[in-house]
């Protein structure tokens, strides 16, 4: 059997040339993503800011009647409601602000739901109420903190990590591409305005888990073709293996997408943001290992020394004998 | 590398077969029409509310409410003990008030009699020695007793626990099946009840703390007096729980004797009932020994006066007591529906909640939702596993086979793990579980792409293998002891779908480097070993 080879088996591409190129857009889409995410913000669903969301869907191939049910809804008197379409035109989500005093009556919330989901059933008889959350303030404060708190750590952790099996510089290095990542992603989600929720969160760990396997991989070649070409140039030994971990690369990100294409096509609707996320992170990650990871190491200064053993005794005598053979 | 004894063989066939015969109840489970024989064992994956449909209610206790309860229940016994006391040590200028309990010893030569008489009031609390009370003596007379952050912390601590039986026991009353209630944090209680659709019903339940006092009137007490706010000494006041009654009344509110009465908290039962002549819905509560022997002496000893019945801080009615009830049992009257009736019932036999929950987070996943996620999930998996299998098949040929059954194995080995442990599976799990199929997958890809390059450096087909797995190996460890640092942290900070995604994926990461590597090299040692090939088809 003729077996499938989507990367030819000496490839030279001079990956790193582009590095300065690719890096000064990088910059700029990491300052365009922060600015986004500083002017127009991230659409933080209510388990960050509290609030009520109510989730409908509508007869199956019909258009959810957006436009009515906000009026609607308005004339019940507790403010503007956010409406968002998820997944199909028949499914929506409807987002409130918690009523005033809620967080210490509890009631009134319930009551805002039960007015607004008897009104939604009253006026349309398709309607079907998938489910109701209500999450007060203070929970969501403590929900998006212990969520920052986990990341952060798990982040400087794995950081730590690598520091101790490589060298600081890849722990930098790994760290600026999580970074870098994750800023990304954040900004995609606050230019397209998707609902960003706590299942959102678990997204973006999967593709920090992600990014990092693949900078692992990228690392390892690095640190095993330095022991073994001690005196070519940085560049030179960065795009060797780079290349030389291509095909990997390519297939196990070719097999990931598979997988998340498929169930981004198929899979239930409310997990369509989650991953979408997952599928960007992909691209973002594997990019972000090649481009941002390992060019990242000649300007911190890596070099043919770092990962050079100190000669054991009997190494030396062994070399000195050598050396002294090989005299006349 | 490529070396396997037959023991080592046994072992890991039956590690796998152990682990994949584990994941054949949740698939049952999963299976429409097919049941699982309920002769055998059951250990399956939990689904959560977001697949399975459900409601979750996260409901916290007020921490200041068990502080001020605690110094409340410290008067009444300093007082008791102290009037109790031989000779009888009088005090006066009480306040509970500030988070601290302090009066003074009228008869300054009787303080250390009085520190004598408090001191057992007062227990150990932690493990530091620390008592739950401070007691000082300040200006020569006057005590100050001051709950300790130990006590507190031991006080809030075992209303909690209450909290959670009574909550367990109402729920349970329902008749809701299979709820998951448990502890979450300090002060807070997580509720989870797959299936329930509608949980008014079951706030309403929770939300009513079901405190049961019966408390003397005080008939001296000043319609008019009240009106304007003023509370008479030795009273406090307590508001009528139907507006209607308090029209009737004049004053929404009605004066009882703070000390003196009963909690209606010993009871052995309590039903919603009929009364006779008008027919309205009434609870009717049965003392145990105890209650009924205390009710009858406060019957007995106020006949001709009204006593409250008190239900949260609220008067439900104020009844003449014309005889003394003697029987051990009393009819609560109030303005109920048959439905609040039933419902107050249930939260009497439950016993009360030692302290008031409120509801600070609820969700709730309709139930076609929930089905219709599920089935359209598996769907995509399995169409997208079969995909991607078939695309593994096609670059990898033989090798590639292996790649796959691992794969298969890992799946079934995870579900089993997962099975075994009665985890929950949510969303965030189905991502877990996603990086873990990708972390798989790749560590077979590293290791062909490997054997493949050593192939073209000229090295001999078993040296390749050897090598490939070998070279290969060192950054699979990494990538994977990397995941496990960052999951480790995740299941211990996070919360929720941060804490699901990290168990999921450390179960994942410990199987597929048994499934990806172990397993893998040992049958293509042994294909090495049967077929000797010449060259690899890779």
């Amino acid at each position: 059997m003729k077996l499938l080879k989507l990367v030819p088996d000496h490839t030279n591409i001079h990956f790193l040339r582009w590095r300065v190129p690719f890096y000064v857009m990088s910059f700029l889409l990491m300052a365009a993503s922060i600015g986004l995410i500083a002017t127009k913000g991230l659409n933080l669903g209510v388990d960050f800011v509290g609030g009520q969301v109510i989730r409908v869907t509508f007869a199956e191939g019909t258009e959810a009647p957006v436009g009515p049910l906000r009026t609607e809804i308005e004339k019940l008197g507790y403010g503007e409601p956010i409406i968002q379409r998820f997944g199909k035109a028949n499914e929506i989500s409807i987002r409130m602000k918690l009523p005033e005093g809620a967080d210490k009556n509890p009631k009134l919330s319930d009551a805002m739901a039960g007015k607004i989901t008897s009104d939604i059933r009253s006026h349309h008889s398709d309607a079907r109420i998938d489910g109701v959350d209500s999450v007060s303030g203070k929970v969501s404060g403590e929900l998006g903190h212990s969520a920052m708190l986990a990341l952060g750590l798990a982040a400087l952790a794995v950081a730590a990590y690598i520091w101790i099996r490589f060298e600081w510089q890849f722990g930098v290095g790994a760290l600026f591409s999580l970074v870098h990542d994750v800023t990304l992603t954040l900004g995609m989600f606050a230019l397209t305005q998707m609902e960003f929720d706590l299942n959102i969160v678990a997204a973006l760990l999967t593709l920090i888990g992600y990014s990092l396997n693949d900078t692992i991989v990228v690392y390892d070649r690095i640190r095993e073709n330095m022991k073994k070409y001690r005196k070519m140039p940085m560049p030179e030994l960065l795009d060797l293996s780079v290349n030389e971990t291509l095909a990997r690369t390519i297939v196990t990100s070719l097999s990931m997408l598979i997988t998340l294409v498929a169930l981004l096509l198929m899979g239930p609707d409310v997990i369509f943001g989650f991953t979408s996320a997952i599928v960007l992170g992909i691209f973002v990650g594997t990019y972000s290992s090649i481009y941002m990871a390992a060019p990242i190491l000649i300007w911190l200064g890596v070099n043919s020394e770092s990962f050079v053993k100190t000669e054991s005794e009997i190494d030396r005598q062994e070399r000195l004998a050598r050396e002294r053979g090989a005299r006349p | 590398m490529l070396e396997f004894t037959t023991w080592k063989k046994a072992w890991y066939w039956a590690l796998t077969l152990f682990f994949c015969a584990c994941a054949l109840p949740s698939l049952v489970a999963l299976t429409p029409n097919v049941r699982w024989p309920s002769a055998l064992p059951d250990h399956k994956i939990n689904l959560g509310l977001d697949l399975a449909g459900g409601s979750r209610l996260l409901l916290e206790a007020n921490r200041d409410q068990v502080t001020q309860q605690r110094l409340e229940a410290m008067e009444e016994s300093v007082r008791t003990r102290l009037g109790q006391a031989q000779p009888t040590i009088a005090i006066g200028d009480v306040s509970s008030s500030g988070g601290k309990l302090a009066f003074t010893v009228r008869d300054a030569s009787q303080v250390d009699a009085a520190r004598e008489a408090i001191l057992p009031l007062t227990s150990g609390a932690g493990l530091s020695g620390q008592r739950d009370w401070d007691i000082t003596v300040e200006d020569g007379n006057r005590f100050v007793l001051v709950p300790t952050q130990a006590g507190i912390d031991l006080a809030i601590s075992s209303a909690m626990e209450t909290a959670v039986e009574v909550v367990r026991k109402r729920i349970d009353a329902l008749g809701t099946k299979e709820p998951d209630i448990r502890r979450l944090g300090g002060t807070r209680i997580d509720v989870q009840v797959p299936g329930l659709q509608d949980p008014q019903a079951l706030k309403n339940l929770l939300g009513q703390t079901a405190k049961l006092e019966f408390k003397m009137v005080d008939e001296t007490a000043v319609p008019s007096e009240l009106a304007k706010g003023a509370i008479p000494p030795g009273d406090e006041i307590v508001p009528w729980a139907d507006p209607k009654d308090a029209a009737a009344q004049g004053v929404p509110v009605l004066a009882v004797k703070r000390l003196g009465g009963i909690k209606g908290d010993e009871l052995t039962d309590a039903k919603q009932q009929f009364e006779q002549k008008t027919n309205a819905a009434v609870v009717s509560i049965t003392f145990n020994q105890q209650g009924g022997e205390k009710f009858a002496k406060l019957t007995t000893d106020n006949v001709g006066k009204r006593f409250a019945i008190i239900l949260d801080g609220k008067v439900l009615s104020a009844p003449s007591i014309r005889e003394p009830i003697l029987g051990g049992g009393a009819q609560i009257s109030g303005s109920f529906t048959v439905q609040s009736a039933t419902q107050l019932a249930i939260a009497l036999r439950s016993g009360a909640l030692p302290v008031d929950l409120t509801v600070v987070e609820e969700r709730t996943v309709g139930p076609d939702l929930g089905a219709d996620s599920i089935q359209k999930g598996i769907v995509a998996m399995a169409v997208g596993t079969g995909l991607l299998m078939i695309f593994i098949l096609v670059t990898y040929g033989r090798f590639g086979v292996y790649a796959n059954v691992a794969l298969v194995v890992n799946v079934l080995m995870i579900l089993g793990v997962m099975g075994l442990a009665g985890t929950t599976l949510t969303l965030p799990g189905i991502a877990g579980f996603v990086l873990t199929i990708g972390a798989a997958v790749d560590a077979n890809v590293l290791i062909n792409e490997r054997i493949r390059e050593e192939r073209h450096r000229g090295r001999r087909v078993v040296q390749a293998v050897e090598l490939g797995y070998k070279e290969a190996s060192r950054a699979i460890f990494d990538a994977n002891l990397t995941n496990v640092i960052a999951a480790v942290l995740m299941a211990a900070f996070g919360t929720g779908p941060v804490r699901g995604f990290a168990i999921v994926l450390l179960i994942g990461i410990a199987t597929s480097v048994f499934t990806a590597v172990t397993m893998t090299r040992m049958w293509v040692a042994g294909w090495l070993r049967k077929a000797r090939p010449a060259d690899l088809n890779l």
